[in-house]
């Protein structure tokens, strides 16, 4: 049997380094498309100073592409190293778009960039700027495909196990790609990207603007950033209830631990906004909810119920007793092919087989399981409510947050008031790392909120991992902290220095700080 | 819709082409940063080392991302099986190449000979480790490597690191980090003129003619070499199953294909042609044949080292029966269909841009270049 060591471990791993990769991400899928706006106006003026806030802008994002390339890499090649019995077992469908998302998206993206940033002197002015948008839609198509992959992993769609491949394989690759959990999440993460991209310009604008510096150039970016901004917060907002309402038990086990919605409540359920959540009794000890807005998000209807938490552990109960016949027949099956009779039982339960292996973690042979054993397996099959109810509530506390300060942010702009309001911009300034904190309390939501599944209802995470050592994982986790310690400290030295010395770290002659970036290279 | 034992060889053929195209393309900027502490001896001699791939080193690094893919879609259990008991092998390549986006990117931001020196060496590493260990890993996978599956197909690898360092394996790495050494050095004598190049040419006719040796060496060890063969019938239709067969090792099995199939003595030949050839021509300073030349090399290296296997992928040392084959341990029908049209249509296109990338920056990279860039060029 799998160590409970190794499972955690080879968990902490992936959550690590798949949260330090999406510092950079968001930072990425956002910035690129104001690049894309502030050359767009470059090249429709001939207004010099928008290029070099494209170039400027652009050198940032670029300290930031870098680690995201260098994360990324970490990512594409740790389904093999860490989760291999996953690879396996999910491959024939999960591969698939990981594979086109390289071939489609990141060649597009990689192949641009370079001329984005070398190509100034060499291409029209046309033409870079096709280069530039040729990049954002490689880094938004990028972000489309790893979406997919990661929808089918909340929602999966178009695939049928064979007992004798022993895994998953597609039926129907369209569905995988037009799962609705994969859309609605594509809308939302990469809103939330664009959310970033407008916050990073906005606060660094707010910052010399506050200074006094460089005021033309920090107002133009200003007002990009707000407009942009608003309207992707906006979006983020509206199109990330979109990803609450869509079918499939995982998004309804989600919705119950992270609304601490103990039981199945008559439509239309209210929406709790805060709760003092008894774990140990399974039970809410107090609770100030706001009637009907739940129900109505959760179902856009007043009639359709959303399943409780205990209702939800009660429907998985049947659904592992089942699973135990399924793995019986499977492992018969895996035995002799021919068992017809095996067969058969198997066609009938195979839906339930994810659900028998649930109890693998505890026992070998899932009929050594004791009903103490079944009752923890069942326990098991909704995440913790504590962590998700307030991870929720925070993510969602920051996005009515940011929608106030780029609806004030964008109305001052309207008004061409914005650098006579300091409190404005000290606002903006120290609002700096909230859509960090909100995607990655998002993520958090998304994939804790799974557990204990890897695929949900196919895979559960204990069987996952691959067969390594727990020292191979101590190993290779304390190398990734210590290389990933490194690497933010060079690249937060390297960003807070050239944000410090703005626009003049151009060589343009045209900014101030100049001086702080014209020493010669030495020969 | 192709058939299926179509397609598990069209699988094989293009998994080749993504190596050959990563071997060719990220092979060429990653011998540069092999190259580059000992042919750029001041600052700005090693910023135009750097910037002679400074536009085009991300690009090519997906072809290593998208080799890695494609992998995983088309041989789940080759990139599960792999990856996992190569484990810190894999984890060294990873870590190597977290010095490349960084450094390229990062090392002429700050003004300082430490720093910059720092990533030079960073450059060196995530220039030099991964075709080392690419080479290691084929030198094992030309041994046999050892790991089991159990009834539910989970895989254990039962080796340690330090026993994928034997004799044989380390000679087919300096095949490896030869090769891609004479490539970045041909590529690197194209795009620079003066005393760079001269370092360049240098280095790539001595790391071409140590290819050559090592090479030859590695392919007379390999008559001795015990390799694997399928004993019961195969049937290219079934599906994928890597315990339904039977697998004898014995010495010389390697050599079976090319007794059966004379023609494939061409990818050796190729091998050594081209490289005796690259180093000819850059001496002769016909830079961009001696690049096609070596480019040439990398195909009849990799294919020799393929077409001795096939149709093995994976041979399993301690288990053999399990061992991975182009028949069975690819994906679905289904899937090996769908990626099949995703990478005829997409592979085109990328090759068109990224030559049109290539074209738009062409020329030779000198230190006025350098100094007129000094903020936009790394």
């Amino acid at each position: 049997m799998i160590s409970e060591q190794l499972v955690d471990l080879s968990r902490l791993q992936f959550a690590a380094t798949a949260m330090y990769h999406f510092l950079f991400v968001p930072l990425t899928i956002g910035m690129v498309w104001l690049l894309v706006i502030m050359e767009s106006v470059y090249v429709m003026t001939g207004n010099v100073i928008w290029k070099d806030m494209t170039r400027f802008w652009g050198k940032l994002f670029g300290i930031n592409f870098a680690l995201g390339v260098t994360t990324g890499i970490t990512l594409e090649f740790q389904f093999g190293t860490n989760w291999a019995y996953y690879s396996h077992y999910v491959g024939d469908i999960f591969g698939a778009p990981l594979a086109i998302e390289g071939l489609m998206a990141f060649f597009l993206e990689s192949t641009f960039i370079g001329l984005f940033f070398f190509g100034w002197d060499r291409l029209s002015r046309t033409q870079h700027l096709m280069v530039t948008l040729l990049m954002a839609v490689g880094t938004n198509l990028s972000a489309l495909w790893i979406l997919i992959a990661n929808g089918w992993m909340q929602n999966p769609v178009g695939a049928e196990f064979n007992y004798q491949t022993m895994r998953m394989e597609m039926t129907d690759f369209w569905a995988v790609v037009f799962n609705p959990d994969a859309q609605a999440k594509f809308v939302h993460t990469v809103s939330a990207g664009y959310v970033t991209g407008a916050m990073f310009v906005l606060s660094i604008s707010s910052w010399y603007l506050l200074k006094r510096r460089d005021v033309e150039f920090a107002k133009r970016s200003f007002r990009v950033a707000a407009a942009f901004g608003l309207a992707s917060v906006l979006s983020v907002i509206v199109l990330g209830d979109e990803s609450g309402y869509t079918v499939g038990e995982a998004q309804q086990t989600k919705m119950a631990a992270l609304e601490a919605m103990w039981e199945t409540k008559p439509a239309p359920a209210g929406l709790t906004l805060v709760a003092g959540i008894n774990e140990a009794a399974q039970k809410n000890d107090w609770e100030v909810e706001i009637p009907w807005v739940m129900g109505l998000i959760g179902t856009r209807s007043i009639s359709k119920q959303i399943p409780g938490i205990h209702d939800i552990k009660a429907k998985n109960r049947g659904r592992i007793l089942r699973g135990i016949v399924a793995v019986n027949a499977l492992e018969a099956l895996r035995a002799n092919r021919e068992d017809t009779v095996a067969k058969k039982v198997f066609e009938q339960h195979k839906t339930d087989l994810g659900f028998g292996l649930l109890l693998k973690k505890y026992v070998t042979d899932v009929n050594q399981a004791t009903p103490e054993i079944i009752d923890r397996a069942v326990n098991a099959t909704v995440p913790r409510v504590t962590p998700m109810f307030w991870a929720f509530r925070i993510m969602v506390g920051l996005g009515f947050a940011m929608l106030a300060l780029f609806a004030l942010a964008f109305w001052s702009t309207v008004k061409t008031a914005c650098t006579q309001k300091p409190w404005l911009l000290k606002w903006a300034l120290w609002m700096l790392p909230a859509p960090w904190l909100a995607c990655e309390l998002g993520w958090f939501v998304a994939e804790y909120g799974r557990q204990p599944w890897t695929i949900y209802g196919v895979l559960p995470t204990h069987m996952s991992v691959s067969t390594l050592s727990v020292n191979s994982l101590y190993g290779s986790l304390a190398g990734f902290i210590g290389f990933y310690t490194v690497l933010l400290i060079v690249e937060m030295y390297l960003m807070v220095k050239f944000a410090r010395i703005g626009p003049g770290s151009l060589g343009t002659g045209r900014y101030e700080h100049e001086a702080a970036h014209t020493t010669p290279a030495k020969a | 819709m192709l058939d299926y034992p179509t397609l598990k060889i069209i699988w094989w053929l293009l998994v080749g082409v993504l190596l050959v195209g990563f071997a060719i393309m990220d092979g060429h900027d990653m011998g540069v940063g092999t190259l580059l502490p000992f042919v750029g001896k001041s600052d700005v001699e090693r910023r135009v080392v750097i910037n002679t791939v400074g536009p085009h080193w991300d690009g090519n690094q997906v072809w290593f991302i998208t080799g890695g893919g494609a992998i995983f879609a088309a041989w789940p259990l080759v990139y599960a099986t792999a990856f996992s008991g190569f484990y810190w092998a894999m984890l060294a390549v990873l870590w190597a190449l977290f010095f490349r986006p960084v450094g390229f990117d990062y090392r002429s931001k700050i003004h300082n000979a430490t720093w910059r020196s720092t990533w030079d060496w960073g450059l060196f590493i995530g220039g030099a480790v991964p075709p080392l260990i690419f080479g290691v890993a084929f030198g094992n996978l030309l041994q046999g490597v050892p790991f089991q599956f159990d009834a539910y197909l989970v895989s254990t690898y039962s080796g340690s690191f330090w026993q994928l360092l034997n004799p044989f394996a380390l000679l087919a790495g300096v095949v490896s980090s030869a090769m891609i050494t004479m490539h970045g050095g041909a590529y690197l004598a194209h795009r620079t003129e003066g005393v760079i190049q001269a370092r360049a040419v240098k280095g790539a006719v001595g790391a071409a003619l140590v290819m050559v040796l090592a090479f030859v060496a590695a392919g007379g060890w390999l008559q001795s070499i015990e390799g694997y063969r399928i004993s019961s019938a195969i049937d290219p239709a079934a599906l994928s199953d890597p315990m339904a067969k039977t697998v004898v090792r014995e010495a010389g099995a390697w050599m079976a294909n090319y007794s059966r199939q004379p023609l494939l003595w061409l990818l050796p030949a190729l091998g050594v042609l081209g490289a005796l050839s690259a180093a000819g021509l850059l001496l002769a300073r016909r830079t961009l044949t001696a690049f096609v030349a070596s480019a040439l090399a990398l195909l009849g290296v990799i294919g020799t080292a393929g077409a001795s296997m096939f149709p093995f992928i994976m041979p399993s040392s301690s288990m053999p029966a399990a061992s991975l084959t182009v028949w069975d341990s690819v994906s679905s029908h289904l899937t090996l269909g769908i990626m099949f049209w995703a990478t005829l249509i997409f592979m085109p296109l990328i090759v068109l841009y990224t030559g049109w990338a290539y074209r738009v920056m062409r020329g030779k990279v000198t230190a006025a270049y350098i100094q007129e860039n000094e903020h936009g060029a790394y």
